[in-house]
Protein backbone atom coordinates (compact mmCIF):
# COMPACT_ATOMS: atom_id res chain seq x y z
CA UNK A 1 0.00 0.00 0.00
CA UNK A 2 1.35 3.35 -0.89
CA UNK A 3 1.89 5.64 2.13
CA UNK A 4 2.38 9.36 1.86
CA UNK A 5 2.72 11.19 5.19
CA UNK A 6 1.05 14.64 5.29
CA UNK A 7 2.15 15.85 8.76
CA UNK A 8 6.41 15.85 9.66
CA UNK A 9 8.51 17.74 11.37
CA UNK A 10 12.65 17.80 11.72
CA UNK A 11 14.07 15.86 14.47
CA UNK A 12 15.46 17.66 17.36
CA UNK A 13 18.24 15.21 17.05
CA UNK A 14 20.21 13.23 14.14
CA UNK A 15 22.67 16.23 13.53
CA UNK A 16 22.86 20.28 13.75
CA UNK A 17 22.00 20.55 10.31
CA UNK A 18 19.05 20.94 9.10
CA UNK A 19 20.41 18.02 5.79
CA UNK A 20 21.42 15.27 8.75
CA UNK A 21 18.07 15.80 10.39
CA UNK A 22 16.45 15.19 7.16
CA UNK A 23 18.52 12.54 6.54
CA UNK A 24 16.93 10.62 9.45
CA UNK A 25 13.80 11.12 9.11
CA UNK A 26 13.73 10.24 5.87
CA UNK A 27 15.90 6.86 7.03
CA UNK A 28 13.52 6.01 9.71
CA UNK A 29 10.73 6.65 7.13
CA UNK A 30 11.89 3.79 4.92
CA UNK A 31 11.60 1.31 7.53
CA UNK A 32 8.31 2.16 7.65
CA UNK A 33 7.46 2.19 3.68
CA UNK A 34 6.36 5.57 3.68
CA UNK A 35 6.86 7.16 0.02
CA UNK A 36 6.61 10.60 0.36
CA UNK A 37 6.28 13.66 3.46
CA UNK A 38 5.52 16.63 3.88
CA UNK A 39 7.93 18.92 5.78
CA UNK A 40 7.00 21.84 7.65
CA UNK A 41 8.36 24.34 9.95
CA UNK A 42 12.30 24.39 11.06
CA UNK A 43 13.83 24.17 14.07
CA UNK A 44 13.72 25.69 16.88
CA UNK A 45 9.49 25.96 16.84
CA UNK A 46 8.66 29.47 17.45
CA UNK A 47 4.20 29.45 18.19
CA UNK A 48 4.32 33.23 16.84
CA UNK A 49 6.95 34.08 14.17
CA UNK A 50 8.23 37.39 13.58
CA UNK A 51 8.46 37.35 9.15
CA UNK A 52 12.68 36.85 9.77
CA UNK A 53 12.04 33.73 11.90
CA UNK A 54 9.49 32.16 9.27
CA UNK A 55 11.51 32.60 7.10
CA UNK A 56 13.90 31.68 8.42
CA UNK A 57 12.45 28.09 9.38
CA UNK A 58 11.29 28.16 5.45
CA UNK A 59 15.15 28.56 4.19
CA UNK A 60 15.58 25.18 6.39
CA UNK A 61 12.99 23.54 4.66
CA UNK A 62 14.26 24.73 1.42
CA UNK A 63 17.43 23.48 2.09
CA UNK A 64 16.71 19.98 2.26
CA UNK A 65 14.09 20.05 -0.57
CA UNK A 66 16.43 19.61 -3.69
CA UNK A 67 18.82 16.66 -2.26
CA UNK A 68 15.39 14.92 -1.38
CA UNK A 69 13.22 15.81 -4.55
CA UNK A 70 11.78 12.22 -4.90
CA UNK A 71 10.58 11.88 -1.54
CA UNK A 72 9.96 15.14 0.18
CA UNK A 73 7.28 18.35 -0.28
CA UNK A 74 7.63 21.57 1.47
CA UNK A 75 4.55 23.82 3.09
CA UNK A 76 5.30 27.18 3.53
CA UNK A 77 5.21 28.03 7.54
CA UNK A 78 3.12 31.40 7.62
CA UNK A 79 2.06 33.39 10.60
CA UNK A 80 -1.00 35.50 9.66
CA UNK A 81 -0.63 37.85 12.36
CA UNK A 82 1.85 39.24 10.06
CA UNK A 83 0.16 39.15 6.93
CA UNK A 84 1.69 41.26 3.71
CA UNK A 85 4.89 39.08 4.86
CA UNK A 86 2.83 35.61 4.90
CA UNK A 87 1.63 36.80 1.35
CA UNK A 88 5.10 37.73 0.55
CA UNK A 89 6.25 34.66 1.94
CA UNK A 90 3.74 32.79 -0.11
CA UNK A 91 4.91 34.18 -2.89
CA UNK A 92 8.48 32.97 -2.26
CA UNK A 93 7.91 29.78 -1.36
CA UNK A 94 5.20 28.14 -3.48
CA UNK A 95 4.28 30.94 -6.48
CA UNK A 96 8.15 31.14 -7.27
CA UNK A 97 9.63 28.28 -5.24
CA UNK A 98 9.22 24.56 -5.04
CA UNK A 99 6.76 24.11 -2.02
CA UNK A 100 3.36 23.10 -2.54
CA UNK A 101 1.30 23.62 0.38
CA UNK A 102 0.46 26.00 3.83
CA UNK A 103 0.92 25.13 7.34
CA UNK A 104 -0.76 27.49 9.75
CA UNK A 105 -0.01 26.48 13.16
CA UNK A 106 -0.94 28.87 16.29
CA UNK A 107 -0.33 31.98 16.05
CA UNK A 108 -3.89 33.67 14.78
CA UNK A 109 -7.73 32.26 14.93
CA UNK A 110 -8.63 31.05 11.65
CA UNK A 111 -12.03 32.54 11.26
CA UNK A 112 -10.29 35.72 10.71
CA UNK A 113 -9.90 37.71 7.73
CA UNK A 114 -6.48 37.94 7.48
CA UNK A 115 -6.18 34.09 7.17
CA UNK A 116 -9.10 33.77 5.03
CA UNK A 117 -7.05 36.38 2.39
CA UNK A 118 -4.28 33.77 2.83
CA UNK A 119 -5.77 30.78 2.35
CA UNK A 120 -7.51 32.25 -0.85
CA UNK A 121 -4.12 33.38 -2.64
CA UNK A 122 -3.06 30.16 -1.68
CA UNK A 123 -5.90 28.74 -3.24
CA UNK A 124 -5.13 30.47 -6.16
CA UNK A 125 -1.48 28.96 -6.05
CA UNK A 126 -2.97 25.10 -6.08
CA UNK A 127 -1.46 25.10 -3.00
CA UNK A 128 -2.83 22.76 -0.12
CA UNK A 129 -3.50 24.63 2.65
CA UNK A 130 -3.07 22.90 6.38
CA UNK A 131 -4.82 24.43 9.30
CA UNK A 132 -3.53 23.01 13.13
CA UNK A 133 -6.70 22.79 15.19
CA UNK A 134 -7.36 21.79 18.87
CA UNK A 135 -9.66 21.17 21.32
CA UNK A 136 -8.68 21.17 24.65
CA UNK A 137 -9.66 20.45 27.92
CA UNK A 138 -7.89 22.88 29.47
CA UNK A 139 -7.22 26.10 27.57
CA UNK A 140 -6.43 26.38 23.78
CA UNK A 141 -3.14 28.56 23.17
CA UNK A 142 -4.01 32.24 22.72
CA UNK A 143 -4.20 31.97 18.93
CA UNK A 144 -4.95 28.33 18.74
CA UNK A 145 -7.81 27.37 16.04
CA UNK A 146 -10.43 25.03 16.76
CA UNK A 147 -12.54 22.68 14.70
CA UNK A 148 -15.70 24.54 14.76
CA UNK A 149 -13.83 27.71 14.09
CA UNK A 150 -12.31 26.02 10.88
CA UNK A 151 -15.48 25.12 9.91
CA UNK A 152 -16.20 28.28 9.87
CA UNK A 153 -13.55 29.44 7.81
CA UNK A 154 -14.32 26.75 5.25
CA UNK A 155 -17.91 28.05 4.30
CA UNK A 156 -16.19 30.99 3.00
CA UNK A 157 -14.16 28.86 0.51
CA UNK A 158 -15.95 28.36 -2.05
CA UNK A 159 -15.88 24.40 -1.62
CA UNK A 160 -11.94 24.51 -1.68
CA UNK A 161 -10.34 21.69 0.14
CA UNK A 162 -8.55 23.07 3.55
CA UNK A 163 -7.32 20.28 6.16
CA UNK A 164 -8.34 20.01 9.87
CA UNK A 165 -4.78 19.56 11.55
CA UNK A 166 -5.25 16.43 14.11
CA UNK A 167 -8.67 16.09 13.58
CA UNK A 168 -8.53 18.41 17.04
CA UNK A 169 -6.92 16.11 18.48
CA UNK A 170 -10.28 15.05 20.88
CA UNK A 171 -11.32 13.62 17.61
CA UNK A 172 -14.61 13.09 18.90
CA UNK A 173 -15.36 16.22 19.17
CA UNK A 174 -13.56 17.19 15.92
CA UNK A 175 -15.28 14.84 13.46
CA UNK A 176 -18.52 16.43 14.82
CA UNK A 177 -17.17 20.13 14.25
CA UNK A 178 -16.30 19.12 10.73
CA UNK A 179 -18.45 16.85 9.69
CA UNK A 180 -21.22 18.74 7.66
CA UNK A 181 -18.25 21.32 6.15
CA UNK A 182 -17.96 19.03 3.19
CA UNK A 183 -14.39 20.68 1.77
CA UNK A 184 -12.97 20.12 5.39
CA UNK A 185 -10.14 17.26 5.36
CA UNK A 186 -9.52 15.46 8.69
CA UNK A 187 -5.77 15.11 9.30
CA UNK A 188 -4.99 12.37 11.10
CA UNK A 189 -1.98 12.74 12.86
CA UNK A 190 -0.37 13.72 16.45
CA UNK A 191 -2.70 12.63 19.10
CA UNK A 192 -2.18 9.18 20.70
CA UNK A 193 -3.56 5.89 18.79
CA UNK A 194 -7.10 5.76 19.98
CA UNK A 195 -8.78 2.49 19.06
CA UNK A 196 -12.07 3.98 17.37
CA UNK A 197 -10.98 6.95 15.94
CA UNK A 198 -10.30 6.00 12.13
CA UNK A 199 -13.66 4.10 12.17
CA UNK A 200 -15.89 6.68 13.34
CA UNK A 201 -13.61 9.27 10.90
CA UNK A 202 -14.63 7.00 8.10
CA UNK A 203 -18.53 6.43 9.58
CA UNK A 204 -18.91 10.28 9.58
CA UNK A 205 -16.92 11.87 6.97
CA UNK A 206 -16.63 9.02 4.60
CA UNK A 207 -12.71 7.67 3.77
CA UNK A 208 -12.35 10.35 0.87
CA UNK A 209 -12.24 13.02 3.29
CA UNK A 210 -9.26 11.87 5.93
CA UNK A 211 -5.46 11.57 5.52
CA UNK A 212 -2.99 9.87 7.25
CA UNK A 213 -0.28 12.01 9.05
CA UNK A 214 2.12 11.29 11.88
CA UNK A 215 3.49 14.55 12.98
CA UNK A 216 6.76 12.80 13.51
CA UNK A 217 9.53 13.59 14.67
CA UNK A 218 7.41 14.48 18.06
CA UNK A 219 5.36 11.52 17.20
CA UNK A 220 6.57 7.93 16.52
CA UNK A 221 5.24 6.99 12.97
CA UNK A 222 4.36 3.78 14.34
CA UNK A 223 1.43 4.67 16.62
CA UNK A 224 0.32 7.13 13.61
CA UNK A 225 0.53 4.36 11.34
CA UNK A 226 -1.54 2.17 13.08
CA UNK A 227 -4.59 4.26 13.31
CA UNK A 228 -4.96 3.64 9.54
CA UNK A 229 -3.47 0.01 9.48
CA UNK A 230 -5.32 -1.23 12.76
CA UNK A 231 -8.82 0.23 11.38
CA UNK A 232 -11.72 -2.06 10.96
CA UNK A 233 -12.47 -0.44 7.66
CA UNK A 234 -11.83 -2.19 3.88
CA UNK A 235 -8.30 -1.95 1.97
CA UNK A 236 -10.07 0.29 -0.64
CA UNK A 237 -10.55 2.97 2.68
CA UNK A 238 -6.78 2.44 4.00
CA UNK A 239 -5.31 3.17 0.34
CA UNK A 240 -7.43 6.46 0.31
CA UNK A 241 -6.52 7.58 3.56
CA UNK A 242 -2.98 6.21 3.25
CA UNK A 243 -2.05 8.15 0.05
CA UNK A 244 -4.86 8.92 -2.74
CA UNK A 245 -6.67 11.58 -0.90
CA UNK A 246 -3.53 13.86 -0.06
CA UNK A 247 -2.42 12.76 -4.14
CA UNK A 248 -5.20 13.86 -5.06
CA UNK A 249 -5.10 17.32 -3.59
CA UNK A 250 -1.68 17.55 -4.16
CA UNK A 251 -2.10 16.56 -7.89
CA UNK A 252 -2.59 19.91 -9.46
CA UNK A 253 0.55 21.90 -8.23
CA UNK A 254 2.79 18.82 -8.26
CA UNK A 255 1.87 19.03 -11.89
CA UNK A 256 2.38 22.66 -12.35
CA UNK A 257 5.42 22.25 -10.63
CA UNK A 258 6.49 18.98 -12.93
CA UNK A 259 7.04 17.48 -10.07
CA UNK A 260 6.69 13.31 -10.72
CA UNK A 261 4.39 11.46 -8.55
CA UNK B 1 21.75 -22.15 -21.67
CA UNK B 2 18.49 -20.90 -21.76
CA UNK B 3 16.90 -24.07 -19.54
CA UNK B 4 19.98 -23.63 -16.95
CA UNK B 5 19.23 -20.49 -16.34
CA UNK B 6 15.87 -20.93 -15.83
CA UNK B 7 16.78 -23.70 -13.61
CA UNK B 8 19.18 -21.77 -11.67
CA UNK B 9 16.26 -19.14 -11.23
CA UNK B 10 13.54 -21.92 -10.08
CA UNK B 11 15.70 -23.16 -8.12
CA UNK B 12 16.76 -19.91 -6.31
CA UNK B 13 13.46 -18.80 -6.06
CA UNK B 14 12.18 -22.01 -4.54
CA UNK B 15 15.32 -21.36 -1.81
CA UNK B 16 14.41 -17.78 -1.17
CA UNK B 17 10.60 -19.02 -0.72
CA UNK B 18 11.96 -21.54 2.10
CA UNK B 19 14.17 -19.27 3.43
CA UNK B 20 11.29 -16.43 4.11
CA UNK B 21 8.64 -19.65 5.37
CA UNK B 22 11.21 -20.48 7.85
CA UNK B 23 12.08 -17.23 8.62
CA UNK B 24 7.84 -16.68 8.77
CA UNK B 25 7.87 -19.68 10.98
CA UNK B 26 11.13 -18.48 13.20
CA UNK B 27 8.89 -15.03 13.98
CA UNK B 28 5.56 -17.10 14.61
CA UNK B 29 7.24 -19.09 17.22
CA UNK B 30 9.19 -16.06 19.29
CA UNK B 31 7.18 -15.33 22.33
CA UNK B 32 5.96 -12.22 22.00
CA UNK B 33 4.67 -10.94 26.07
CA UNK B 34 2.34 -8.04 25.85
CA UNK B 35 2.64 -6.80 29.68
CA UNK B 36 0.16 -3.80 28.81
CA UNK B 37 -3.56 -5.29 28.29
CA UNK B 38 -6.89 -4.52 30.05
CA UNK B 39 -10.22 -6.47 30.12
CA UNK B 40 -13.58 -4.64 31.35
CA UNK B 41 -14.84 -1.40 29.96
CA UNK B 42 -13.31 1.71 29.23
CA UNK B 43 -15.78 4.17 30.85
CA UNK B 44 -15.96 6.64 28.00
CA UNK B 45 -16.37 5.07 24.90
CA UNK B 46 -17.29 1.37 23.64
CA UNK B 47 -13.73 -0.25 22.32
CA UNK B 48 -14.02 -2.74 19.40
CA UNK B 49 -12.02 -5.27 21.19
CA UNK B 50 -13.41 -4.80 24.88
CA UNK B 51 -14.58 -8.31 24.79
CA UNK B 52 -12.19 -10.91 26.29
CA UNK B 53 -12.76 -13.59 22.91
CA UNK B 54 -12.07 -10.97 20.37
CA UNK B 55 -9.50 -8.91 22.32
CA UNK B 56 -7.66 -12.73 22.48
CA UNK B 57 -8.62 -12.91 18.47
CA UNK B 58 -6.43 -9.82 17.69
CA UNK B 59 -3.79 -10.33 20.05
CA UNK B 60 -3.21 -13.60 18.29
CA UNK B 61 -3.51 -12.47 14.98
CA UNK B 62 -0.39 -10.32 15.99
CA UNK B 63 1.36 -12.80 17.69
CA UNK B 64 1.01 -12.60 20.59
CA UNK B 65 2.04 -15.39 23.08
CA UNK B 66 1.22 -13.79 26.14
CA UNK B 67 -0.97 -10.77 27.44
CA UNK B 68 -0.58 -9.53 31.04
CA UNK B 69 -4.01 -8.41 31.51
CA UNK B 70 -6.14 -6.00 33.98
CA UNK B 71 -9.61 -4.77 33.84
CA UNK B 72 -10.43 -1.28 33.31
CA UNK B 73 -13.32 -2.12 35.93
CA UNK B 74 -11.03 -1.10 38.63
CA UNK B 75 -10.35 2.26 37.64
CA UNK B 76 -14.09 3.07 39.00
CA UNK B 77 -15.49 0.98 40.89
CA UNK B 78 -15.17 0.12 44.01
CA UNK B 79 -15.78 -3.56 44.85
CA UNK B 80 -12.28 -4.24 43.80
CA UNK B 81 -12.80 -8.28 44.60
CA UNK B 82 -15.77 -8.90 42.40
CA UNK B 83 -13.41 -6.88 39.81
CA UNK B 84 -10.40 -9.55 40.17
CA UNK B 85 -12.72 -12.26 40.42
CA UNK B 86 -14.50 -11.47 36.64
CA UNK B 87 -10.74 -10.68 35.38
CA UNK B 88 -9.50 -14.32 36.85
CA UNK B 89 -12.73 -16.04 35.33
CA UNK B 90 -11.75 -14.60 31.95
CA UNK B 91 -8.36 -15.66 32.05
CA UNK B 92 -9.06 -18.97 32.97
CA UNK B 93 -11.59 -19.39 29.58
CA UNK B 94 -8.58 -17.82 27.44
CA UNK B 95 -5.27 -18.78 28.44
CA UNK B 96 -3.27 -16.45 26.89
CA UNK B 97 -4.10 -14.15 29.44
CA UNK B 98 -2.13 -13.43 32.59
CA UNK B 99 -4.28 -12.18 35.06
CA UNK B 100 -3.26 -8.88 36.86
CA UNK B 101 -5.11 -7.59 39.99
CA UNK B 102 -6.52 -4.35 39.94
CA UNK B 103 -5.85 -2.90 43.72
CA UNK B 104 -7.07 0.78 44.97
CA UNK B 105 -5.23 1.07 48.41
CA UNK B 106 -7.71 4.52 48.91
CA UNK B 107 -10.53 1.81 49.60
CA UNK B 108 -11.29 0.48 53.28
CA UNK B 109 -9.49 -2.76 53.40
CA UNK B 110 -7.95 -2.63 50.22
CA UNK B 111 -4.69 -4.63 51.76
CA UNK B 112 -7.48 -7.72 51.58
CA UNK B 113 -7.52 -7.19 48.08
CA UNK B 114 -3.79 -8.09 47.67
CA UNK B 115 -4.35 -11.47 49.67
CA UNK B 116 -7.31 -12.12 47.34
CA UNK B 117 -5.03 -11.62 44.18
CA UNK B 118 -2.23 -14.03 45.74
CA UNK B 119 -5.03 -16.44 46.73
CA UNK B 120 -6.79 -16.44 43.10
CA UNK B 121 -3.19 -17.28 42.22
CA UNK B 122 -1.86 -14.04 40.35
CA UNK B 123 0.76 -12.96 39.55
CA UNK B 124 1.08 -9.52 40.00
CA UNK B 125 -0.74 -6.59 40.60
CA UNK B 126 -1.68 -3.29 38.73
CA UNK B 127 -2.24 0.11 40.59
CA UNK B 128 -3.96 2.83 38.92
CA UNK B 129 -2.73 6.49 41.05
CA UNK B 130 -4.36 8.86 39.03
CA UNK B 131 -7.52 7.38 38.78
CA UNK B 132 -7.22 6.31 42.51
CA UNK B 133 -6.49 9.97 43.52
CA UNK B 134 -2.76 9.22 45.49
CA UNK B 135 1.01 10.81 45.08
CA UNK B 136 3.43 7.98 44.83
CA UNK B 137 4.82 9.48 47.95
CA UNK B 138 1.78 8.38 49.99
CA UNK B 139 2.36 6.51 52.54
CA UNK B 140 -0.15 3.44 51.13
CA UNK B 141 1.81 3.40 48.25
CA UNK B 142 4.93 2.26 49.92
CA UNK B 143 2.55 -0.05 51.91
CA UNK B 144 1.05 -1.36 48.73
CA UNK B 145 4.69 -2.34 47.25
CA UNK B 146 5.56 -3.72 50.74
CA UNK B 147 2.76 -5.56 50.85
CA UNK B 148 2.55 -6.72 47.16
CA UNK B 149 5.98 -7.92 47.58
CA UNK B 150 5.54 -10.03 50.57
CA UNK B 151 2.88 -11.97 48.50
CA UNK B 152 5.23 -12.43 45.53
CA UNK B 153 3.75 -10.11 43.55
CA UNK B 154 5.48 -8.10 40.63
CA UNK B 155 3.57 -4.36 40.85
CA UNK B 156 2.71 -2.09 37.77
CA UNK B 157 2.08 1.43 37.92
CA UNK B 158 -0.21 2.22 34.82
CA UNK B 159 0.70 6.38 34.85
CA UNK B 160 -1.16 8.12 31.96
CA UNK B 161 -4.62 6.58 31.01
CA UNK B 162 -5.55 9.30 28.59
CA UNK B 163 -4.09 12.38 27.50
CA UNK B 164 -4.87 15.38 29.63
CA UNK B 165 -5.99 17.89 26.51
CA UNK B 166 -9.45 14.98 25.97
CA UNK B 167 -10.32 13.74 29.49
CA UNK B 168 -13.54 14.71 30.74
CA UNK B 169 -13.02 17.90 33.11
CA UNK B 170 -15.52 16.53 35.65
CA UNK B 171 -13.50 13.54 35.81
CA UNK B 172 -9.80 14.80 35.33
CA UNK B 173 -6.93 12.30 36.35
CA UNK B 174 -3.69 14.34 35.97
CA UNK B 175 -0.59 12.03 35.18
CA UNK B 176 0.70 11.29 38.29
CA UNK B 177 4.55 12.51 39.65
CA UNK B 178 7.13 10.15 39.46
CA UNK B 179 9.64 12.04 41.10
CA UNK B 180 9.02 9.99 44.85
CA UNK B 181 9.06 6.76 43.18
CA UNK B 182 13.05 6.16 43.73
CA UNK B 183 12.52 7.11 47.40
CA UNK B 184 9.23 4.80 47.54
CA UNK B 185 11.55 2.14 46.13
CA UNK B 186 14.32 1.83 48.98
CA UNK B 187 11.50 1.96 51.16
CA UNK B 188 10.05 -1.34 49.60
CA UNK B 189 12.92 -3.61 49.36
CA UNK B 190 12.42 -6.34 46.69
CA UNK B 191 9.72 -4.65 44.94
CA UNK B 192 9.34 -5.66 41.47
CA UNK B 193 8.01 -2.38 39.84
CA UNK B 194 7.08 -2.13 35.79
CA UNK B 195 5.67 1.52 34.58
CA UNK B 196 2.69 1.24 32.07
CA UNK B 197 2.29 4.24 29.78
CA UNK B 198 4.98 5.83 30.99
CA UNK B 199 5.93 8.90 28.91
CA UNK B 200 9.34 10.13 28.71
CA UNK B 201 8.43 13.91 28.85
CA UNK B 202 6.85 13.37 32.21
CA UNK B 203 9.51 13.28 33.99
CA UNK B 204 13.31 15.11 33.97
CA UNK B 205 16.02 13.88 32.78
CA UNK B 206 17.36 13.20 36.26
CA UNK B 207 14.12 11.04 37.29
CA UNK B 208 14.87 8.37 34.67
CA UNK B 209 18.34 7.82 35.45
CA UNK B 210 17.41 7.75 39.08
CA UNK B 211 14.59 4.86 37.59
CA UNK B 212 17.94 3.17 35.46
CA UNK B 213 20.25 2.38 38.83
CA UNK B 214 17.08 1.08 40.25
CA UNK B 215 15.32 -2.37 39.28
CA UNK B 216 11.94 -0.81 37.47
CA UNK B 217 11.22 -1.72 34.04
CA UNK B 218 9.28 -0.06 31.59
CA UNK B 219 6.43 -0.63 28.54
CA UNK B 220 6.43 0.68 25.63
CA UNK B 221 2.86 1.71 24.79
CA UNK B 222 3.08 5.22 25.13
CA UNK B 223 6.44 5.96 23.87
CA UNK B 224 6.68 8.33 21.12
CA UNK B 225 8.84 10.51 18.99
CA UNK B 226 10.57 8.75 15.85
CA UNK B 227 12.63 5.65 16.54
CA UNK B 228 11.65 5.93 20.13
CA UNK B 229 13.11 2.90 21.28
CA UNK B 230 16.75 3.51 19.80
CA UNK B 231 16.26 6.63 21.87
CA UNK B 232 15.29 5.26 24.70
CA UNK B 233 18.09 3.00 24.81
CA UNK B 234 20.56 5.95 24.57
CA UNK B 235 19.51 6.63 28.08
CA UNK B 236 17.73 2.97 29.25
CA UNK B 237 19.84 -0.42 30.13
CA UNK B 238 18.04 -2.80 27.51
CA UNK B 239 17.56 -5.26 30.19
CA UNK B 240 14.43 -2.84 31.43
CA UNK B 241 12.67 -2.43 27.84
CA UNK B 242 9.31 -4.55 27.59
CA UNK B 243 6.73 -4.45 24.94
CA UNK B 244 3.49 -3.21 26.02
CA UNK B 245 0.52 -2.38 23.80
CA UNK B 246 -2.38 -0.34 25.93
CA UNK B 247 -4.87 -2.68 23.89
CA UNK B 248 -7.86 -2.36 23.66
CA UNK B 249 -7.80 1.18 24.31
CA UNK B 250 -4.92 2.08 21.82
CA UNK B 251 -4.83 -0.13 18.30
CA UNK B 252 -2.66 -3.09 18.98
CA UNK B 253 -0.71 -2.35 15.91
CA UNK B 254 0.79 0.62 16.98
CA UNK B 255 3.09 -0.79 19.40
CA UNK B 256 3.77 -3.87 17.17
CA UNK B 257 5.47 -1.39 14.69
CA UNK B 258 7.66 0.14 17.37
CA UNK B 259 9.80 -2.90 17.18
CA UNK B 260 10.18 -2.35 12.98
CA UNK B 261 10.68 1.42 13.65
CA UNK B 262 13.79 1.33 15.40
CA UNK B 263 16.45 -0.42 13.89
CA UNK B 264 16.81 -3.34 16.83
CA UNK B 265 19.38 -6.08 17.22
CA UNK B 266 18.41 -9.99 17.65
CA UNK B 267 19.50 -9.61 20.90
CA UNK B 268 17.39 -6.38 21.77
CA UNK B 269 14.31 -7.54 19.99
CA UNK B 270 14.77 -10.80 22.28
CA UNK B 271 15.05 -8.59 25.56
CA UNK B 272 12.17 -6.43 24.45
CA UNK B 273 9.59 -8.86 23.24
CA UNK B 274 9.64 -11.17 25.91
CA UNK B 275 13.07 -11.84 27.85
CA UNK B 276 12.64 -8.97 30.12
CA UNK B 277 9.16 -9.12 30.56
CA UNK B 278 9.76 -13.08 31.79
CA UNK B 279 12.54 -12.46 33.85
CA UNK B 280 10.45 -9.58 35.93
CA UNK B 281 7.17 -11.24 36.56
CA UNK B 282 9.17 -14.68 37.48
CA UNK B 283 11.59 -12.97 39.90
ZN1 LIG C 1 2.80 19.10 13.69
Amino acid sequence: MRIWDLHTHFPTTGGATAEQRADKLIRIADRMGIERLCLYMGFPWSQDPAPEKFRAENDQVLSVLPKHADRLLGFVYLNPKHEDASLAELERCVANGPMVGVKLWVAQHCNTLEVERIVKRAHELKAVVFQHTWFKAGENYAGESTPSELAELAQRLDGKPIICGHTGGDWERGIRAIAAQKNVFADLAGSDPVAGYTEMAVRELGAERIIYGSDASGRSFSSQLAKVHGADIPDAAKRLIFAENLIRLLAPILREKGIKF
Amino acid sequence: MLRRRRFLQTTLAAAALAAARADAQQVERSPLIDTNVWLGRWPIRRLRLDDPGSLAGKLGQNGVTRAWASSLDGLLHKDIKAVNERLAHDCRQLPVFEPIGAINPMLPRWEADIAACAALKMRGIRLIPAYHGYKLDDPRFVEALRLATAQKLAVQLALVLEDARTQNPLMFAAPPDITPLPKALEAAPGARVMLLNWLRSMAGKPVLLALAGTNVVFDIAMLEGIAGIDATLEDMPLDRLCFGSYAPVFYHEAAKLKLQESDLSAAQLTAITHANAQRFLSA
